[in-house]
């Protein structure tokens, strides 16, 4: 993370006098005054918190807040801010964004343990961008964003350069309301490297309305978020449909944070979990400015016939969302409602495991997927993806998004896809190749992922030689490659019922399945290290220290030759080896020396 | 303040073929040989705004090699003697309606009394409007009538009437003396009001001069700044209580709006307005039981902002200076909240200003009754009462404050507008003499940056912009010199592009130059054991040569 300070603020602040108003004449005739009628407000908000225990045992907490404003924001002139940030607002009005995606994230999300994301993230920063077609310099639009996003949230995003961005012809389209699919207009980017920490979560929290001073935004303490095995945070900008006839836009902002707490860890080897033992706060009140404050809590289970969880205090009602091909049950609390803090004046969400759990079902999610690098020495390596489709009879297709940075030259001929022993040919391949220093390689295939099977892809590639400006400052460490994107459209087992999009508790609203048989996921695998040959940057100051020293010390006894004076030395009576010496010969009757 | 001497100019009364006569009005800040000068000027810091003189020039000629070529010394000459001489002058039309002079005096006037009025005035407000065609309509250019001094027109006891334009009416002053002699100094007078005094251009150029010698007033105004972002602010701390709404849109484009457009000369702004909930200020207010309010007084008011300011968030797209206007909502628990003085007297628009930063109103809510049921209480702000303060405090976060004035001085009302046009004359004055200390700072920045890295490069691009600052601002120079206040503005303002533009190229980064410290620490590993030896013999030669003048003595 990464500090920018704008130029030098030449603010002085002086003593504070205080004013003497003059006397203004000029209210001659006051417009309108303050008699307006008040109208349906034009912003809402609404904060949702999902808690769902994961199959490995450990605990998500999601928190979801959704700005929504009933305003073009891409109009010219004065603006006015309510619930939006103007921050953000000024933002997409200068750049003219159709849409912005930024997330940070610290940690990994383990698909195969953790089951599917609800929001997916890749390790460290990414940001991807719409513009709106009237933009002509798009790059320039970019770096430019890009730098004050840095300065927005604290972030190192100024170091996103046409070395590390891409533009992906198929794997992201426009979330919200778009007709434009001239991919020209995207950018996306991913600094594998930010380490996220609580600079960055603070500009975050400072976006939502109630700040963290009421609502569910309490919580949000950051020494406990960071205190965790994944902690995510994203801000999502995009154009929605104000009404159901869709004939004007509006803009909605949803800021989300995700975390996994290790229940083991913090409770002591117990399973069970409260809010407090999580976030050490409890929920007093909704923030008065949302018009929906609810927590959902998981409580569906696998086995039907008897209830493993229990919650208190007992939900004052249940909804059951079909949710990434799964049936679902949550526990609503819904925060506004007057009942729930009737009897107690805070919520502390508590759960219990009726009977220990011995052995963790690990229901391997439909699509999952691995990635490492392979190989030996410094010269030469490969890039490995493991693909697991684990659905019994459905196959289904995969985009698979690849940046690898120029100094890694792939060897595109060497690109292998094999499935079950046989080669899978690639419907599409959209290849890019990089060129050093400008721009990085981008691999977009469209892969069919036959049922029950792992894919495995393969590409040898080459280390470059870097110039010895260009390492990063502990090179030794490695170099990142940003991890690879999966898109697909997964079969779901159960059919889903088409619901009401804005009923059902949080995310699927942010990526709308097409039908109730398929259901969109979005899979970031690992991001690589690899090692680059890294020469000894001591080496040139060694070098210097080791040849000074042989010279200083030629030059030394150079110098003490040519300055010594000579004396000849008196020859002494000997010294105490001499007369031993003597006293000896003397004994064996030898001359004395 | 030495360097600036006001000098009345001799030609009062110029040959001029129309009906009016010249007044010129000159500034000229004379420089001295040698550096006593600077420092006067300059204050403690030596960073100057007349910087160097010829002597200094000649030095840097003589010291060639940190400019590529012959191109550098030439060009710091320029910027050297740029500064030389600060003439300010001020087209002063007078004219004198029929029957003001008496015909002694009429004879003594050095034009031909050619053009007659017939012009029937009856009120004041009339005469400003109907003299408005009259006048030529360029920027400074102030017209003086003066009429009779037995003129039904402008009301008893009133001796001046200063307009909304650029014009004012003076009585023609009656007495046995010399009649011109007193219309002259009352023409000084009235220019001085409605153009620029002393002081203004002393202010104007306070930022080169230390703080502790200007009052507060100078103090006040923001820098001079290519453009501003303003900002209202609504802070609503306690949501749960108040439901606060104001009409925001409304009130900007009825009140803000006008008074901007007409400063659109001087910079662009760009208003945008927000509402921050759970924004606390950071003093907690006393109770005071005798009011039963709260009251928040003088002392405290230095740390209200910060903690508010974290809130507020910088302008997050422009690199303008922002401007924040606060409107700051209670608490229900501290409410009503008043602002007291440092006499202890209730501040009466409850609203304080922050030096180059912007201005805060507490609005009280008023209380029907304090049920909690009935929460959160709904309030509309009149926007009226809130647009007045903070009108007024933008006039003066932007110098635009009244001028003290004898008693018989009438103003006219700035009229919706909020300005009138020798406002902004005054304003524009200022902004141009304080234009030209900016470029010659940042210039003067910058050639010691070069003195100081001996072989950075300078790009043509940054030698062509620091050129084009130089000629733009002498341009501004001359300008003012001939009254040309809004041409010398313009080219004012392009100097100030041109030299910020060559300050912060990132080519003159001071970091991308090695450092010579750094070069000499390499090459210690050599000169450490080198000078080991070479300093053991010299002590030895040392211990030799004192042991030689002892020897002597031992003998004797």
């Amino acid at each position: 993370p990464h500090w920018v300070s704008g130029p030098e603020a030449e603010v002085q602040r002086m003593a504070w006098a205080v004013a003497a108003v003059l006397g203004l004449l000029l209210l001659l005739g006051s417009p309108g005054g303050c008699g307006g009628s008040p109208g349906p407000p034009r912003d809402s908000l609404r904060e949702e918190l999902l808690l769902s225990p994961l199959p490995s045992g450990d605990i998500a907490a999601t928190f979801q807040f959704r700005a929504r404003w009933d305003s073009e924001l891409h109009r010219e002139g004065v603006s006015h801010y309510r619930l939006f940030p103007k921050a953000l607002g000024q933002l997409i009005s200068k750049y003219l964004v159709r849409e912005l995606h930024l997330s940070l994230t610290q940690g990994f999300w383990r698909t195969r343990t953790w089951g599917q994301p609800y929001l997916q993230a890749p390790a460290g920063a990414e940001l991807w961008v719409w513009f709106q077609d009237s933009v002509t310099d798009v790059d320039k639009a970019w770096k430019e964003l890009s730098n004050i996003l840095s300065g927005i949230f604290c972030a190192s995003l100024n170091f996103i350069d046409s070395t590390n961005t891409v533009t992906p012809t198929a794997s992201f389209k426009p979330l919200g309301l778009a007709n434009v699919t001239d991919h020209h207009l995207l950018r996306y980017a991913v600094l594998p490297r930010e380490i996220v920490c609580t600079e960055n979560l603070t500009p975050w929290k400072k976006l939502l309305p109630c700040s963290s001073k009421a609502g569910l935004a309490v919580l949000l303490k950051a020494e406990r978020l960071f205190h965790t095995s994944y902690h995510s945070q994203a801000v999502h900008i995009r154009p929605i449909c104000r009404d159901a006839s869709c004939l004007s836009v509006s803009w909605e902002l949803r800021q989300t944070l995700t975390v996994v707490f290790d229940t083991f860890s913090i409770g002591q080897g117990k399973r069970d979990w409260s809010l407090f033992k999580m976030f050490s706060r409890t929920v007093t009140e909704a923030c008065p400015l949302a018009s929906e404050s609810k927590i959902y809590v998981d409580i569906s289970s696998k086995t039907q016939e008897n209830e493993l969880l229990e919650v208190t205090p007992p939900p004052l009602s249940v909804h059951e969302a079909s949710v990434q091909g799964d049936r679902r049950t949550y526990a609503v609390y819904d925060l506004l409602s007057p009942l729930l803090f009737n009897v107690s004046r805070s919520l502390n969400v508590q759960l219990k495991w009726k009977r220990p759990q011995d052995s963790l079902d690990l229901s391997t999610p439909v699509l999952h997927a691995q990635r490492y690098v392979s190989g030996y020495g410094l010269q030469t390596g490969e890039i490995s993806t493991l693909i697991y489709n684990t659905h019994p009879y459905r196959a289904f297709p995969v985009i698979l998004l690849e940046t690898v940075p120029w100094y890694l030259r792939l060897y595109v001929h060497t690109l292998v896809i094999t499935t079950k022993g046989k080669e899978n040919k690639p419907s599409y391949i959209h290849y890019q190749p990089a060129q050093d220093r400008r721009r990085p390689h981008l691999l977009e295939m469209l892969i069919q992922l036959p049922a029950n099977s792992v894919t495995k892809i393969t590409i040898q590639f080459e280390r470059a030689l870097l110039k010895w400006t260009e390492y990063t400052p502990d090179p030794n460490h490695g170099f990142y490659v940003s991890p690879s994107v999966l898109s697909a459209l997964v079969p779901s087992v159960l059919a889903m019922k088409a619901e009401d999009a804005e009923k059902s508790p949080l995310f699927t609203s942010l990526f709308p399945s097409a039908d109730g048989s398929s259901y969109f996921v979005r899979l970031y695998t690992e991001p690589l290290l690899v090692n680059l040959p890294t020469p000894d940057f001591s080496m040139p100051y060694n070098v210097i220290c080791l040849t000074c020293t042989v010279v200083a010390v030629c030059y030394g006894s150079f110098y003490n030759l040519l300055t010594r004076t000579f004396h000849v030395e008196e020859p002494s009576r000997g010294g105490l080896a001499k007369r031993l010496a003597n006293i000896i010969r003397k004994v064996r009757g030898v001359p004395p020396l | 303040m030495s360097y600036i001497c006001r000098r009345f100019s001799a030609q009062t009364f110029d040959a001029d073929p129309g009906d009016s006569g010249w007044w010129q009005q000159q500034f000229i800040g004379l420089l001295s040989q040698g550096s006593e000068t600077i420092e006067v000027l300059g204050g403690p810091q030596g960073s100057g705004w007349f910087w160097g003189s010829p002597k200094c020039c000649a030095e840097v000629r003589g010291a060639d090699g940190s400019w590529d070529g012959g191109r550098g010394p030439g060009l710091r000459c320029q910027v050297t003697l740029l500064f030389a001489q600060f003439q300010l002058t001020v087209p002063v039309s007078v004219v004198f309606a029929k029957g003001a002079l008496p015909g002694a005096q009429q004879r003594r006037l050095p034009f031909a009394d050619t053009q007659e009025e017939e012009s029937l005035l009856n009120r004041k407000n009339q005469a400003d409007a109907a003299l408005l065609p009259l006048q030529e309509d360029s920027l400074g250019a102030l017209t003086v009538y003066v009429i009779p001094e037995t003129s039904p027109l402008l009301p008893q006891g009133v001796g001046v009437y200063v307009g909304k334009h650029r014009s004012a009416v003076m009585r023609c002053p009656q007495g046995p003396g010399d009649v011109l002699a007193a219309v002259s100094a009352r023409v000084q007078q009235i220019v001085q009001a409605m153009s620029f005094t002393t002081d203004s251009i002393t202010a104007a150029l306070s930022d080169r001069v230390p703080m502790d010698q200007l009052g507060t007033d100078t103090r006040r105004p923001f820098k001079s700044s290519l453009g501003y972002e303003i900002t209202f602010s609504l802070l609503n701390p306690d949501p749960k209580s108040h439901d606060v709404h104001w009409d925001i849109e409304a009130a900007v484009s009825g009140y803000v709006q006008p008074f901007l457009d007409k400063l659109g000369s001087v910079a662009n702004f760009s208003v945008d307005s927000q509402i921050l909930y759970y924004a606390v200020l950071g003093v907690s207010p006393r109770f005071d039981k005798a009011s039963s309010s709260f009251i928040l007084s003088a002392l405290s008011l230095p740390h209200v902002i910060n903690p508010v300011e974290a809130r507020l968030g910088s302008s997050a797209t422009s690199l303008y200076p922002v401007l924040n206007f606060l409107l700051y909502v209670p608490e229900r628990i501290h409410s009503p909240l008043y602002i007291q003085d440092k006499d202890g007297a209730a501040v009466g628009t409850n609203a304080f200003h922050s030096p180059r930063w912007g201005g805060i109103m507490v609005y009280n809510v008023d209380h029907p009754a304090p049920d909690k049921a009935l929460l959160p209480l709904r309030v509309d702000v009149d926007m009226v009462r809130v647009m007045e303060v903070f009108l007024a405090q933008l006039r003066l976060l932007f110098g635009i404050s009244q001028v003290p004035l004898p008693e018989e001085f009438l103003l006219e009302s700035p009229g919706n507008k909020g300005l009138t046009d020798w406002e902004l004359d005054r304003l524009l004055w200022t902004r141009t003499v304080e234009n030209i200390a900016t470029v010659s700072t940042t210039l003067t920045s910058l050639a010691q940056l070069l003195d100081k890295i001996g072989n950075i490069v300078i790009k043509d691009d940054v030698a062509s912009e620091v050129y084009h600052a130089v000629a733009s601002a002498q341009t501004a120079m001359l300008e003012l010199a001939s009254g040309h206040l809004g041409s010398a503005f313009q080219a004012s303002k392009e100097a100030v592009i041109s030299s910020e533009r060559a300050f912060f190229d990132p080519s003159l980064l001071h970091l991308l130059y090695f450092p010579d410290d750094q070069k000499f620490a390499i090459y210690i590993p050599l000169f450490l054991p080198m000078a080991v030896p070479i300093l053991l013999s010299l002590v030895k030669i040392l211990r030799e040569a004192k042991q030689s003048k002892k020897e002597p003595t031992k003998t004797d």
